[in-house]
């Protein structure tokens, strides 16, 4: 073979999401137990590429993420030129057991970032039972707004462009510049209104104070980690969230920010690894 | 850093950024004059396509500006720290913890973000 190929192989597959067929991309490397990635707002699953390249990681999980509808490599659904894209609580909570079901994946782990971190709270709520373990990355029950959405998808400002320029600062100063762009270059390439629609999920629809007494971390362990240097899930939102649960366990990581498996994949897996060690010694 | 040596950085931007290509291209469609505070010292920043036309202190009555972007000399002493504590290390970090305030015209400071937020920056890296 004249190049060495990753280990990640991704596949289509049509599923029905709020009444439509949504052709969704997913991807996945290793073997073990199912760990599911969720990615953060107006982004795909290239996040998570170092996660599925690492085989501290596939050794022993069988790494799945997938793009949401509008996201990546997924379409948007049927009649999209007429809607306007909002991510709810409902939707994405679908979405995700829709997947699991589909790939009939075993009481997966799930990891979710920003978003993705925010949904994995909702689960923990009210699936617990269907999940090993819950990993909350730059995750939190609440976020106070910080910048008017609008901003995001108007004719005289370039959507990419302001996308990426509003949360670059999330990035970390430490890390590497060629991670720091490619996590940007997620954000310069969404479709326009798309980080938008995720952020009216983010900041309208997932007020989640109100359910973080329902965890039950004995049903299914959560672990929070957020990046120190996250100013748009802080630190404190996210300490602030673990100490409303009970056995909830909060990290806080140095020289990170909002993006960590893909700003800076070599210091995410200090912290990550012993997060799976810990849920594969109780997987056994 | 005092309020007049935080403004006298801001009079280095010619040098900072000039000679710079690429941050002048991205900036080449943005002529416009926009106000920072250094502390209590305005500093007016004119822009003319991508480069840094003039710096001059102090109000010039009569004359406007489309946007400000003010904060304390100490905030922008530790926003141009090599590397910068959290909450200091970007604009929009300051202004959502209350240490920067914009106002004006926002739709050209939007419209060319990341050129304004490298500008703001050059004093950081000294180049």
């Amino acid at each position: 073979m004249a190049v060495e190929f990753e280990p990640i192989v991704g596949r289509y597959a049509t599923l029905r999401l709020d009444g439509l067929p949504c052709r969704i991309y997913f991807e996945e490397a290793g073997q073990g137990i199912p760990l599911l990635c969720l990615h953060t707002a107006g982004a795909d699953t290239r996040q998570f590429r170092h996660v599925m390249t690492d085989s501290a990681v596939t050794d022993h999980f069988r790494v799945i993420a997938f793009d949401l509808p509008w996201h990546g490599k997924s379409f948007p659904p049927p009649g999209f030129e007429e809607a306007e894209y909002r991510l709810t609580t409902q939707g994405y909570t679908e979405a995700i057991l829709a997947v699991a079901d589909a790939l009939e994946l075993d009481r997966p782990v799930l990891m979710g970032c920003s978003m993705g971190g925010r949904i994995v709270l909702n689960l923990a709520a009210h699936h617990a039972k269907r999940f090993r373990a819950l990993i909350g990355l730059e995750s939190a029950d609440h976020q106070t707004p910080w910048y008017d959405t609008d901003w995001l998808h108007r004719p005289d400002v370039h959507g990419g462009e302001i996308c990426a320029a509003m949360i670059s600062g999330l990035v970390a100063p430490q890390a590497p510049a060629i991670h720091r762009w490619e996590t940007l270059w997620a954000y310069l390439q969404s479709g326009p209104g798309v980080f938008k629609g995720d952020l009216y999920f983010y900041r309208q629809d997932s007020d989640y104070r109100d359910r973080t007494r329902l965890i039950d971390t004995n049903i299914c362990p959560l672990y929070l980690l957020t990046g120190a240097y996250d100013f748009s899930c802080t630190p404190d939102d996210t300490l602030r969230t673990a100490a409303a649960v009970p056995g909830a366990r909060a990290t806080v990581m140095a020289e990170l920010g909002h993006f960590p498996m893909s700003e800076n994949p070599a210091r995410f897996r200090a912290y990550l690894l012993p997060v799976l060690d810990e849920i594969r010694r109780a997987s056994r | 850093m005092t309020d007049d040596e935080v403004a006298a950085a801001f009079g280095r931007l010619p040098q900072l950024v000039n000679n710079r290509s690429s941050l002048v291209r991205r900036g080449r469609f943005l002529t416009t004059e926009f106000l920072v505070g250094a502390g209590d010292v305005p500093v007016r920043i004119a822009v003319h396509r991508g480069s840094i036309a003039g710096v001059e202190r102090g109000e010039a009555l009569m004359r406007p500006w489309r946007f400000a972007i003010r904060a304390t000399a100490d905030a922008w002493t530790r926003f141009w720290a090599p590397v910068p504590e959290p909450g200091y290390h970007d604009l929009l970090a300051m202004t959502r913890f209350g240490t920067a305030q914009i106002e004006g015209d926002l739709q050209p400071l939007m419209a060319n973000l990341r050129y304004i937020k490298e500008i703001l920056e050059a004093p950081r890296h000294g180049r």
